[in-house]
């Protein structure tokens, strides 16, 4: 790989907190290393900041790993940058040249509202799991782990909607703002095993019903959750979901 | 004097006398007991989830937007237990053993037994959870081999396994939080341990979006507050990771048990230069399928798919016949900065050995494809083709961030990789039901010392993180609290909470009127150089002699030149970093001291002076057969206190993988 340094110009979100206004600032950022990620790019300007007696960018981050899911930065118009199935954290600075202007934003949407700069609340999404979002298993109640055989198929596809980290980035890119790719993984993950199959009705209606509790918007199909997840969870768990509350809906015993 | 409670019997007893004679909790007395529980990793999660439902009422913290963020879930290779679904000669007995001797004889054998027993009841846990792990085509789960061991007994989930354990985790907790048992505190993070007649009762802690202090009172308090790799500063630990919880609960009166025992990964993808914030780790898991090398000639610059056979040093085969590529960690992070030391390493930094996967790319995998699909005399292209796709669903998500990171395709060119600080084995002492030594302050998982010993083994640090939360504090807790059921909550006004508040208050405030000139940052990084350079890969008497001196100063520097931007009542990470990089630098001094008491080597830990005559470890059962659990006495002053390690069934021996 050639290694190179830029110069470039950010454009980052301000907000004190919750209820302030926000506004945008422009900030120069020199001697940028293509091979720094965008983390440690931002590191290095609020290093800068914290020198000038400024004060720096808030924003989320932990495992720099691309697997915790806290960091959330919309970049140009993008959740997690312009790299395909990626984070944040994981988004390296050869993806950009000496001169570029870059917009960092944090998520957009109602149900996540800016707790500070770039950081936001995305407790709606635990509430979700509350719903209903897990198995009902006591720990000690469990069977020897393989006296229930799951399909390679179906449990390697329980896996992939298994995979989403609940960064948000679905919502974020939604024009309807809508968390039907985080409900639709999830109902998936469980729907799909053996495992999940008793309470697989209830487990959609009361989700879905969470999701439209927090102020998430309606599916209309556009695609755009699917095309910037990190984890490439696919739009046929939107499906899944929609198949599985209908089922819930028709089959309901009252 | 330290008293690690170990139940009386034959080993492999201990853990069903214990269970059938531990005191129990009556279903109406638990609803009445509260327990806080510090900290939502694997530990954390599975405890506050399990206490739970037994009808304890929980109330957890994390300093994340969300329980489901803690490190735990960061880790890729998978979880050992001893199912012997393999029929390979697996058993209880084999994982105790195998524990005991990876960890250099350095943990206790109860402990480990107990781990090894519970280790099978993890993953039927799990699969009832839907922890998707990784199947054969008949349904049923399959395994690969890690480590420092020779059987296949480790769980896996593609190389996301911690992400989908904490997933189930996550999600037992939560039901608890809809059921109204576990109430949930996210961005809080812990600044204080109340003890109350010696008995630890509560917690102080600040809430990071409006930086107040609160105060919780519970019966018992539950550390799982993961480990302190990031006193390095970098370290494949996440940015958050710190030890202050488990550095005020020491504080307190909790000794820290073997703070020198740190453990460097062999495979990390190497430093890239100054403004590196932490570093990646690519799977052990990895080294079943990749082969380890340098040039035979020091200073080779030519790429590495130019170097012929014969002109590759697979320097683990050759010095680890038997073991190979799959030695335990420690022995082969050694190896790779003995050769990189020795001018062989690759890279623009000379820092970094070869990872290689072509090899069994074509002659594991390919020619295992070509044969089930029945191709005949296959070309190498094919059976290339074929292993890919068999690599990518094995580790796919590895070789892409891999390739993120470096922007270098694994597929093609073999990976660069060099040892990082990954976990640390020391932590709070604690007697066999996990409890420190302050009572009803309890530590689990890596924050904890107990398992370990000098040295982790691959895929063993989710199977403690679950077992003690799932499996052993459920028990261990009740035994405790069957004696708490007259004590009413104490209110939070108590002159002990009142006391604990006004000094983490004062202790934000005098950070924040230092005013200097210097950033939290620069100090981290700093405190993680020395640490690396002096208590890292390998210690001496010289080094860590100059690195206490130099933490000393360091600590000096800090608390009149640090600056910290904003505000006290308000969402400040600045702020949070410099406490918790206060309480790093603490920690860096006692881990030099332990190092320098700990004059022999063992497991993670190498000190130059205990060698043999070709550069391995050599350990000191003699003198040096001791958990080292420090006591805080006041600033820079700590007592030593040693509980002796006794082996009954797993004699020790010099560890050898020839």
């Amino acid at each position: 790989m050639q290694h190179y340094t830029m110069n470039l110009t950010l454009k980052v979100w301000r907000q004190k907190n919750a209820s302030d206004k926000g506004h945008f600032e422009t900030y120069p950022v020199k001697n940028i290393s293509s091979e720094m990620s965008f983390l440690e790019m931002i590191d290095v300007l609020n290093e800068q900041l914290i020198k000038e007696g400024k004060e720096p960018i808030a924003f989320d981050h932990d495992c720099r790993e691309g697997i915790c899911g806290m960091c959330s930065m919309y970049i140009n118009g993008r959740p997690h940058g312009p790299w395909q199935h990626n984070t944040t954290c994981q988004l390296h600075m050869r993806a950009y040249q000496d001169g570029d202007t870059i917009v960092v934003e944090p998520w957009r949407a109602n149900a996540f509202p800016v707790v500070k700069d770039l950081m936001v609340d995305r407790s709606a999404f635990d509430r979700i799991i509350q719903a209903g979002g897990y198995i009902s298993v006591n720990t000690g109640n469990a069977v020897d782990a393989n006296s229930t055989p799951v399909e390679k198929e179906k449990a390697d596809e329980a896996f992939a909607a298994a995979a989403c980290i609940g960064c948000g980035a679905c919502v974020a890119a939604c024009k309807n703002s809508s968390a039907m790719l985080f409900v639709g993984a999830k109902v998936s993950h469980l729907a799909l095993l053996p495992q999940g199959a008793p309470e697989r009705k209830n487990r959609a209606m009361n989700m879905v019903a969470q999701m439209d509790r927090e102020g998430f918007g309606a599916c209309t199909n556009t695609g755009a959750c699917e095309a910037v997840c990190p984890k490439g969870i696919s739009i046929e768990n939107i499906a899944r979901l929609n198949r599985e509350y209908m089922m819930a809906g028709l089959t309901e015993d009252k | 004097m330290l008293d690690s409670k170990i139940p009386s019997g034959p080993l492999d007893q201990k853990w069903t006398s214990y269970k059938g004679h531990c005191k129990l909790v009556n279903p109406a007395n638990k609803r009445k007991l509260e327990v806080i529980v510090v900290g939502t990793g694997l530990a954390g999660a599975s405890a506050a989830a399990s206490l739970g439902e037994l009808g304890y009422q929980v109330k957890a913290f994390c300093f994340q937007d969300s329980p489901r963020r803690a490190h735990s879930i960061a880790a890729q290779g998978g979880i050992n237990a001893a199912k012997n679904y393999q029929n390979d000669g697996d058993s209880v007995y084999r994982l105790f053993y195998d524990t005991i001797k990876g960890g250099d004889y350095r943990s206790r054998e109860a402990n480990v037994h107990r781990l090894a027993e519970v280790s099978v009841n993890i993953i039927d846990q799990c699969v009832a959870q839907g922890v998707p792990f990784a199947r054969e085509y008949g349904g049923l789960l399959n395994n690969r081999s890690f480590g420092g061991t020779q059987v296949k007994r480790t769980f896996y989930a593609a190389g996301q396994t911690g992400q989908q354990l904490l997933i189930g985790a996550y999600q037992a907790l939560e039901r608890q939080v809809a059921l109204g048992k576990v109430t949930m505190y996210t961005r809080h993070e812990m600044l204080d341990v109340v003890v109350i007649d010696g008995k630890a009762r509560g917690i102080i802690c600040r809430n990071l979006v409006t930086g107040e202090l609160e105060r919780h009172f519970g019966h018992a308090v539950v550390l799982c507050t993961g480990g302190y790799g990031n006193v390095f500063y970098l370290s494949t630990n996440a940015m958050g990771s710190n030890v202050t919880a488990a550095w005020k609960a020491h504080k307190k009166g909790a000794h820290f048990a073997n703070p020198c025992f740190t453990q460097i990964h062999p495979t990390c993808i190497p430093v890239s230069g100054d403004h590196q914030s932490k570093l990646t780790l690519m799977s052990e898991s990895l080294r079943n399928d990749g082969r380890i090398w340098v040039p035979a000639k020091a200073g080779d610059k030519r790429a590495p798919n130019d170097i012929p056979e014969e002109e590759r040093d697979y320097f683990l085969e050759r010095r680890y016949p038997a073991f190979g590529n799959l030695v335990p960690r420690d022995v082969a992070s050694r190896a790779a900065k003995e050769r990189c030391d020795a001018g062989f390493g690759v890279g623009t930094t000379g820092q970094a050995v070869y990872l290689d996967f072509k090899y069994n790319l074509i002659n594991k995998y390919g020619k295992a494809e070509a044969n089930k699909q029945g191709l005949q005399n296959p070309d190498t292209e094919t059976l290339v083709r074929l292993g890919k796709e068999v690599v990518k669903e094995e580790y796919g998500n590895l070789f892409d961030m891999y390739e993120k990171i470096t922007g270098e395709n694994p597929y093609e060119v073999p990976m660069r990789i060099y040892p990082a600080v990954h976990y640390t084995m020391g932590g709070l002492w604690v007697d066999y039901e996990l409890m420190t030594s302050v009572k009803g302050l309890y530590a689990l998982g890596e924050a904890n010392f107990s398992d370990h010993g000098a040295n982790r083994l691959g895929a063993s640090a989710l199977m403690q993180g679950l077992a003690d939360g799932y499996f052993v504090i459920p028990y261990t807790i009740g035994n405790y609290l069957a004696d708490e059921i007259a004590t009413k909550p104490i209110a939070t006004d108590h002159p002990a909470f009142l006391e604990a508040e006004r000094n983490a208050a004062e202790r934000i405030q005098k950070l924040m009127n230092i005013k200097g000139t210097q950033t939290v940052e620069s100090f981290h990084k700093r405190l993680g150089k020395i640490m690396w350079e002096e208590c890292g890969m390998a210690r001496s008497q010289k080094g860590l002699t100059k690195a206490i001196e130099e933490i000393r100063q360091l600590k000096k520097e800090f608390w009149s030149d640090v600056r910290i931007p904003g505000d006290i009542n308000e969402m400040n990470p600045e702020l949070d970093k410099a406490g918790r990089v206060a309480d790093f630098i603490e920690l860096g001094e006692l881990m030099c001291i332990d190092a320098l008491d700990r004059n022999e080597s063992c497991g993670g830990h190498f000190r130059e002076e205990s060698q043999t005559e070709d550069g391995e470890a050599l350990r000191d059962d003699q003198q040096f057969a001791y958990v080292a659990a420090w006591a805080y006495q006041s600033d820079s002053n700590w007592q030593l206190n040693k509980e002796p390690l006794t082996f009954e069934i797993a004699k020790p021996s010099q560890r050898s993988y020839k």
